[in-house]
């Protein structure tokens, strides 16, 4: 089915063109926004990571790419369709052209490991139950893991195998393009690297596009072609572009933008200096017996 | 520099407000029924996206058979008993009352009757919410809290579509089969206590049932506990879908599931129950059975 869909789109995309292109986008909760007028094109077969501090709406932007998350404004286009123009039914499809590894893997509990990972095979109704057993079986060998985890249930596993057999249900159709979310947030140092060699290795094996949200800058440098950093609304002036950094790698610690410098090196700078305000402000209203007084 | 006496800054403005006892009630039952009309609005898309689903792809025989098992067979047990119980509480209340204008003869008619129209369907549709409707508002707010709705979403399959409709199908259909257990082990049991613990005589006990309970009455329980089923189902699912984050929102979902299906249920007895009474009695005027 994913074939077929590859051969029939392929006529209307130009080799260079990228294959996701997001222009405008505003994405808000409510009364919230959460992303301003973001235009970011993604070239096909690039490995992009998208950075920045937490909150500032990486999940989400990762999430308007398959349409999970609609924006307010502005277009998100795959392979030159417009998500927005696109009924459910070809949602559906241009959807089962993505691979997306959640955060914290998104198992579905009440199947196996096996079931798992032949889940969207089985949906999409094109193959026998013996070929979706030796996908899943490849599956599960490229993810390093034993056949035995198959007949598992998902709670039986530990937090990397997880994040491995979701990388394998991920992978189960073949896709074009590979979205991680956090895909080292809560392992081991030793498990994130086996996670981000998975990721290395996936890219030399299958010709995807990947998007890679992360705050690990050992994985955005050891494993992305281009480094895109994103800064939360809340803390950017009016009319400042929410995307402050855009580059190589290698790029990053030469960035001009004291805020890129303090995020890959890890340092708070007047976010400490911030807190100690409050908390000083918060212990001074406390210590002042008049400000208890009702209607002073 | 003054920026002038008349201006009043905004945090004092809302200060103001917020003393004033009646701006604040009346905020707050603003906020509630614009918040029910929203819910109400939500539940009918839900309703219709699902219904919507049945005409177009069933789910598949797996799935569906696995909720079947999940809500119809394992809730067997649990409807047998209530019903046992109920038949032998009203055998005792009813006894209790009868026995004093002498006519203890008539629990039959008396107890099956309030069984097979109201306490059958009721009692089955209760525990179905309580049971089932709850879990399944767990289940599918866990799942929307662990991300793995999004993940059936971005592997292209619909998630009502294979969430709900196996769910609203198995509710449907197997509320009526769950209603008749009810029914028949109600039965069994105020027949059992009537005749061995109260010594009702056995004959007058059966005459009595056999000439005030017919079919209709069996069919008219029946038909109501479908809507309790669609009721159950519906609700439990748009609140599972539409669970706050965490294990509060999680918990929450499944109190509210339990909590509106049940005044649902209170609610769609009465309505339906006068709708077919009006139906019965204008096509067969007198009271004539049906059958």
């Amino acid at each position: 089915m994913v074939d077929q869909l590859r051969k029939s789109t392929s006529f209307e995309r130009e080799a260079d063109a990228p294959i996701i292109e997001i222009r405008k986008m505003s994405v808000s909760f409510h009364d919230q926004q959460i992303l301003r007028s973001l235009d970011l094109a993604i070239p096909r077969g690039q490995t992009l990571a998208l950075i920045g501090e937490s909150g500032c709406g990486k999940t989400v932007l990762l999430k308007t790419l398959i349409g999970l998350v609609k924006p307010v404004q502005g277009e998100v286009y795959f392979d030159g369709r417009n998500l927005a123009e696109l009924n459910d039914k070809e949602l559906a499809v241009q959807r089962m052209r993505f691979g997306f590894l959640f955060q914290n893997a998104a198992l579905f509990d009440s199947m196996t490991v096996g079931q798992n990972i032949g889940f969207q095979l089985r949906e999409a109704d094109r193959q026998q139950q013996n070929e979706i057993d030796e996908i899943v079986s490849l599956r599960l060998a490229e993810v390093g893991l034993p056949e035995s985890v198959k007949s598992k249930k998902p709670a039986q596993l530990s937090g990397g195998m997880r994040k491995r057999v979701g990388l394998a249900r991920a992978l189960a159709i073949s896709p074009e393009v590979m979205l991680y979310d956090e895909p080292t947030t809560g392992l081991d140092p030793i498990v994130s690297d086996v996670i981000n060699e998975l990721i290395i290795r996936t890219r030399s094996r299958y010709p995807v596009t990947s998007i890679i949200v992360t705050h690990d800058m050992r994985t955005a440098t050891k494993v992305a072609d281009r480094v895109v950093m994103v800064y939360p609304l809340s803390r950017l002036a009016a009319g400042e572009p929410q995307i402050l950094f855009d580059g190589s790698p290698r790029e990053l610690v030469v960035a001009k933008d004291q805020r890129v410098i303090q995020f890959v090196k890890g340092e708070a700078g007047e976010r400490l200096m911030e807190m100690r305000e409050k908390s000083s402000q918060k212990h001074g209203r406390h210590s002042n017996p008049e400000s208890r007084i009702p209607g002073q | 520099m003054s920026t002038g006496a008349s201006a009043t800054p905004p945090k004092q403005l809302a200060g103001r407000h917020q003393q004033n006892p009646l701006v604040h009630a009346v905020t707050d039952w603003g906020r509630v029924v614009v918040e029910a009309a929203i819910s109400i609005g939500n539940l009918t898309l839900f309703s219709l996206n699902t219904l919507s689903w049945l005409f177009t792809r069933l789910p598949r025989r797996e799935t569906l058979l696995q909720s079947f098992y999940q809500i119809g067979v394992r809730s067997l047990p649990v409807v047998a008993l209530t019903g046992t119980f109920i038949g032998m509480v009203l055998a005792v209340q009813s006894h209790y009352q009868f026995s004093d204008l002498g006519l203890e003869t008539r629990l039959g008619a008396v107890i099956n009757m309030s069984l097979v129209r109201e306490l059958g369907p009721v009692l089955a549709a209760t525990m179905l919410a309580g049971r089932v409707g709850g879990a399944m508002a767990a289940e599918l707010g866990t799942m929307r809290v662990t991300e793995q709705i999004d993940a059936l979403s971005s592997m292209g399959t619909n998630p009502v579509q294979y969430l709900v409709v196996p769910r609203f199908l198995a509710c449907l259909f197997l509320i009526p089969t769950l209603t008749i257990m009810a029914d028949f082990m109600g039965v069994v049991g105020g027949y059992l206590y009537s005749i061995y613990f109260l010594k009702i005589d056995q004959f007058h006990y059966y005459q009595n049932s056999a000439e005030f309970v017919g079919t209709w009455d069996l069919f008219y329980g029946v038909i109501k506990s479908l809507f309790f089923g669609a009721a159950i189902a519906l609700v439990s699912c748009h609140r599972g879908f539409h669970c706050g984050a965490g294990a509060e929102g999680v918990g929450r979902a499944a109190t509210a599931a339990f909590v509106i299906s049940f005044v649902l249920i209170l609610i769609l007895d009465l309505v339906i129950g006068i709708l077919l009474d009006n139906i019965y009695m204008s096509l067969w005027p007198g009271g004539a059975s049906l059958f």
